[in-house]
C-alpha cells in the first residue's frame, strides 16, 4: 500500500494561512471587533514576518494567537464560508486531477498542512483527499485560547507526523509520495520514496534538480519554468 | 583513391566485396574516417579491407513545393479530393507530427507549415471554421510554444496557439475516447476531439520508413493503453527491422489498429518526404567519402573539430541545435492511408537504401548528438542505448548489417547526465529499475505498469515538458532486437565505466583496443562502418 502526502498552501491552493485568518477576523460578531482584531493582527505582522523567516512553527503560533476569544461555534459556522471565500476558487486547476490520479493508484491521500483542521476537512472533501493532518486550535469553555494543540504541524514536525501516520497504517514509506512547494517541507519530502516538488521557488527547485526529484507546476498551466534551462546547467 | 583495385581485391582474403559505389572498401592509403562521438567529431583509422557505407547524395528537392501540395490535395490516391470532403459547419481536426520529426529540425518553412497554410486556406474557402490543430505527441513530451512556432510558422501560430493549436494529452481523463479493439485484442483509444470530428486530416513529415502510414493516427493520437499492444519486448523482438514495415511485428500491429481507425473515422492523409540534406556548408562534406574531400573540406573539418574540442558541452550542444537542417521536400502524397504510404516508402527507399552484400562480424558507428527524443536537450545514456541498439542497428532491410552474435563498436562519452525536465522519469528508470534488471520481459512484467502510472511523472508529462513515465521503458524495449542479436557492444570514449556497465556494454580506451576485443580469436574479421549521419540504410543481401 502507499499514500500520497500533500502540503496545501502554495501546493494545491494558491492561498496561504493568512487568507482564511483574515476572513475570520473580518467576520467578527460586530464591525468594531472586526476592526480591532484586524488592527491587532496588523500590529503583529512584523513579528510574524520575522518568525516566518526563522521558524515556521513560531510563525504558526503567532498567527493563530489572533484567534483568541473566537468561539468554537462561530469558527465552525463560518468554516463553510471561509472555505468558499478563501480556498475553493484558489484550488489550482490540476490539483483535483492529481489527487484523483493518486486515488486511482490506490493511494491514501493525506493533506498535511499548518492550516486549521476545520478548513482542511472541507478542502479534503473538495479535492478527494482521504485524511487530514492539520493544526487544531485549543479551546477553553468553548472559546479559542489563541494557542495550538500539540503537535504543531509545521516544518520538520511534518516529517515526524507523516512517518507516524504511515507506521500506524502499515504503509511502506519507500512506496509513498509527498508533494510540497516549500523549502521548509524538505524534511517531509525526504522521508518518502517519491518526493515531488510543486510550484517551487528557486531554492527548492535547485534542490529538486540536484536530487532529480520531479518538479511540477500546477500554477503555470504547463509552461516550462523560466529558470529550468539555467538550473539544468548548474553543476 | 580508397576503392581497391581488382588486383588488390583478389589478393584480399575477405569474403565480402564492395558492391556499390557508396560501399567503400578501405586500403592502406585511405584517409581516416570521420564520425560523431556525441557532440564531437573524431577521426578513426579503420583497417584495410573494412567497408564503409556512405549515404546516398540528397535527392533533388521539388522545385515548387506549394504546387505539389495543391496537386496532391486535388489528385489524392484512392479517395476524393480534399475539397470534395468539405462542407460548411463541419468539425475538422488537423493532426501534425511532433518535434521528433524531422531530425534535426528543418530550416523554415517547415514542411508542416507549407501544407497547413494551403489546407487551412482551403478549409476557409469552403466555410469550414471549426478547425483545431493537434500536435500528435502520443506520449512524447509536449512541444514548447517556440518549437510549435518553428514547425507551423508565425501566421498559423499567432492565429491558433494555444486554444486551437495544442499538444495531444494522452492522460487527459476526459480527452480520450475508445474506438474499438482489433481481432488481436489491441485496444484503440484516441484523442477524443479527433475521434469526434467530421474529418481528420493528418499532416506528416516522413523521414524514415518507420514513420507515417497507420502509425500517424494510431500511434500519434493514442495513449498508454493502446501503446501497450505493440510497445512491449515480445513485439519488439520480432522486428527485422523497424525500418522495414513488412518485417516488423510493430508495424503489423500498428497496421491492424490503423485499419480499425480508418474504418471508424474519416481520415485524409497528407505525407511529405524529405531528402537527407542534414548538413549545409561548412559541414556538407560529412555526406561524402573522406578520400574525396578537398583541401577546403579538410580545413573546415579540422577547424570545427578543434573548436568543438575546446568548448564546454553546453556550447557544443548549442552549436548543433541552433542550426536547422536544409532538408528539401522530395514528395507530397495525399489521400487514403495505405496508398499514400506506399508512395512515401518508395521515395524513402530511393533516398536511403544502399545495397550491401554479406554481413559483417563487427559493426562500427559513431553515436551523434541527437535522437528523436532529445531535440533541444541532452542525449542521455538511455537514449545512447536507443541510438545504438535501436536505431543504428535497425538501419537495414533484409538482414542486419552485423551477423548474429557479432559485435558493435560505438563512439560516445556515455555521460551520466539527464535533462531534468524532458527526461525526468528516465533518471528513476536508469538508476532504480535498470540496476535491478536488464531483462526487458521482467521490466515489462514487474515494473512498467506501476512506473507508467506514477502520478508525479504523469503530471510532469501533462503540464510540463516531460516524456511520459512509460517512455523510458519503451526506450529500453526499442533496443531489444539489437540486444538479442548482438554478441557484444563495446564503447570507445566513455567518460565513465558504470553507465556502459549498466547498459550491459563493455568499454575500450581506444579504437584499436575495441577492435581487438571485438575480433576475439578471429584473425580477419569483416568490419563495416555505417557513415552516419546523414541517414543511410543497408539493403542487405546475405
Amino acid at each position: 500500500m502507499a499514500a500520497s502526502f500533500f502540503d496545501v498552501d502554495g501546493t494545491l491552493v494558491r492561498t496561504n494561512l493568512l487568507h482564511p485568518t483574515a476572513f475570520y477576523l473580518a467576520n467578527q460578531p460586530n464591525p468594531l471587533r472586526s476592526v480591532l482584531s484586524l488592527a491587532r493582527a496588523a500590529a503583529g505582522a512584523p513579528r510574524m514576518a520575522l518568525a516566518e523567516m526563522v521558524d515556521r512553527r513560531r510563525f504558526n503560533e503567532l498567527l493563530f494567537a489572533v484567534y483568541k476569544g473566537i468561539s468554537s461555534d462561530r469558527l465552525n459556522i463560518l468554516a463553510d464560508d471561509a472555505f468558499e471565500a478563501s480556498m475553493r476558487r484558489a484550488v489550482y486547476p490540476g490539483a483535483r486531477d492529481l489527487v484523483q490520479r493518486c486515488r486511482e493508484q490506490g493511494h491514501e491521500v493525506v493533506l498535511v498542512s499548518g492550516a486549521l483542521d476545520l478548513l482542511m476537512d472541507r478542502l479534503a472533501a473538495h479535492v478527494g483527499a482521504t485524511a487530514v493532518i492539520a493544526n487544531r486550535l485549543e479551546f477553553q469553555d468553548g472559546y479559542a485560547t489563541g494557542k495550538l494543540r500539540r503537535p504543531i504541524v509545521a516544518g520538520p514536525e511534518k516529517a515526524r507526523l507523516v512517518r507516524e501516520w504511515a507506521k500506524g497504517r502499515g504503509e511502506d514509506l519507500d512506496e509513498c509520495f509527498a508533494y510540497s512547494d516549500s523549502y521548509s517541507d524538505v524534511p517531509m519530502l525526504s522521508v518518502v520514496g517519491h518526493p515531488c516538488v510543486v510550484n517551487p521557488d528557486l531554492r527548492l527547485e535547485k534542490l529538486a534538480r540536484t536530487y532529480a526529484w520531479p518538479v511540477i507546476h500546477l500554477d503555470r498551466g504547463g509552461k516550462r519554468g523560466a529558470m529550468s534551462g539555467f538550473l539544468e546547467r548548474l553543476p | 583513391m580508397s576503392i581497391l583495385s581488382p588486383a588488390a581485391l583478389a589478393a584480399r582474403p575477405s569474403k565480402v566485396r564492395s558492391t556499390h559505389p557508396l560501399v567503400v572498401t578501405l586500403d592502406q592509403q585511405s584517409a581516416p574516417r570521420v564520425l560523431f562521438s556525441g557532440d564531437r567529431l573524431l577521426e578513426i583509422d579503420l583497417p584495410a579491407g573494412a567497408r564503409v557505407v556512405y549515404p546516398r547524395p540528397p535527392i533533388e528537392a521539388l522545385k515548387d513545393v506549394d504546387a505539389a501540395i495543391r496537386y496532391a490535395l486535388n489528385h489524392p490516391l484512392n479517395c476524393d479530393p480534399l475539397h470534395a470532403k468539405l462542407r460548411p459547419g463541419m468539425k475538422v481536426v488537423i493532426a501534425i507530427d511532433d518535434v521528433s520529426l524531422p531530425l534535426p529540425p528543418m530550416r523554415r518553412p517547415d514542411a508542416r507549415e507549407r501544407v497547413l497554410t494551403i489546407v487551412l486556406q482551403m478549409l476557409a474557402d469552403h466555410g469550414v471554421e471549426d478547425v483545431e490543430i493537434i500536435i500528435a505527441t502520443s506520449i512524447h513530451r509536449r512541444m514548447t510554444g517556440e518549437e510549435v512556432r518553428h514547425a507551423v510558422g508565425d501566421r498559423i501560430y499567432d492565429a491558433y496557439w494555444p486554444d486551437r493549436l495544442y499538444n495531444h494529452d494522452a492522460e487527459d481523463p476526459k480527452g480520450m475516447k475508445l474506438v474499438g479493439a482489433t481481432d488481436h485484442g489491441e485496444v484503440v483509444e484516441l484523442n477524443r476531439r479527433a475521434v469526434e470530428s467530421d474529418l481528420l486530416i493528418y499532416v506528416n513529415v516522413n523521414l524514415v520508413p518507420m514513420d507515417g502510414g497507420h502509425k500517424s493516427v494510431a500511434v500519434g493520437l493514442c495513449g498508454y493503453r493502446s501503446l501497450r499492444a505493440h510497445h512491449n519486448p515480445h513485439v519488439m523482438r520480432e522486428c527485422w527491422s523497424y525500418m522495414d514495415p513488412s518485417k516488423s511485428a510493430l508495424a503489423t500491429s500498428v497496421e491492424r489498429m490503423g485499419r480499425l481507425v480508418e474504418k471508424a473515422l474519416n481520415v485524409f492523409h497528407i505525407e511529405t518526404t524529405l531528402n537527407n540534406r542534414m548538413f549545409d556548408r561548412p559541414l556538407e562534406m560529412l555526406h561524402r567519402n573522406e578520400d574525396d574531400w578537398s583541401g577546403a573540406d579538410r580545413a573546415a573539418y579540422k577547424g570545427l573539430a578543434f573548436t568543438l574540442s575546446k568548448l564546454p558541452q553546453a556550447a557544443r550542444q548549442a552549436i548543433f541545435q541552433r542550426v536547422p537542417s536544409p532538408y528539401g521536400v522530395t514528395g507530397v502524397f495525399a489521400g487514403e492511408c495505405e496508398a499514400v504510404h506506399e508512395r512515401t516508402l518508395e521515395r524513402c527507399s530511393s533516398q536511403y537504401l544502399v545495397p550491401l552484400q554479406g554481413q559483417a562480424d563487427i559493426l562500427v558507428a559513431g553515436i551523434p548528438y541527437i535522437s528523436p527524443y532529445n531535440v533541444n536537450s541532452f542525449l542521455n545514456p538511455l537514449l545512447v542505448q536507443v541510438m545504438a541498439q535501436g536505431y543504428l542497428f535497425n538501419l537495414y532491410k533484409g538482414a542486419p548489417v552485423v551477423r548474429k552474435g557479432g559485435a558493435m563498436i560505438i563512439f560516445h562519452p556515455c555521460t551520466d547526465h539527464f535533462d531534468k525536465e524532458h527526461h525526468a522519469p528516465y533518471v528513476d528508470f536508469f538508476h532504480d529499475v535498470l540496476p535491478q534488471t536488464r531483462d526487458a520481459a521482467v521490466m515489462h512484467k514487474e515494473f512498467e505498469e506501476k512506473f507508467a502510472n506514477n502520478p508525479a511523472y504523469i503530471e510532469m508529462y501533462r503540464r510540463g515538458h516531460a516524456y511520459h513515465p512509460a517512455h523510458p521503458f519503451y526506450m529500453w524495449y526499442w533496443g531489444e532486437a539489437g540486444r538479442q542479436h548482438l554478441g557484444r557492444v563495446i564503447v570507445v570514449g566513455a567518460d565513465n565505466d558504470y553507465v556502459p556497465r549498466l547498459l550491459g556494454w563493455e568499454t575500450a580506451r581506444s579504437f584499436p583496443e575495441a577492435l581487438a576485443m571485438a575480433s576475439g580469436n578471429k584473425r580477419d574479421p569483416e568490419i563495416t562502418m555505417l557513415h552516419i549521419p546523414p541517414i543511410v540504410m543497408a539493403d542487405m543481401a546475405v
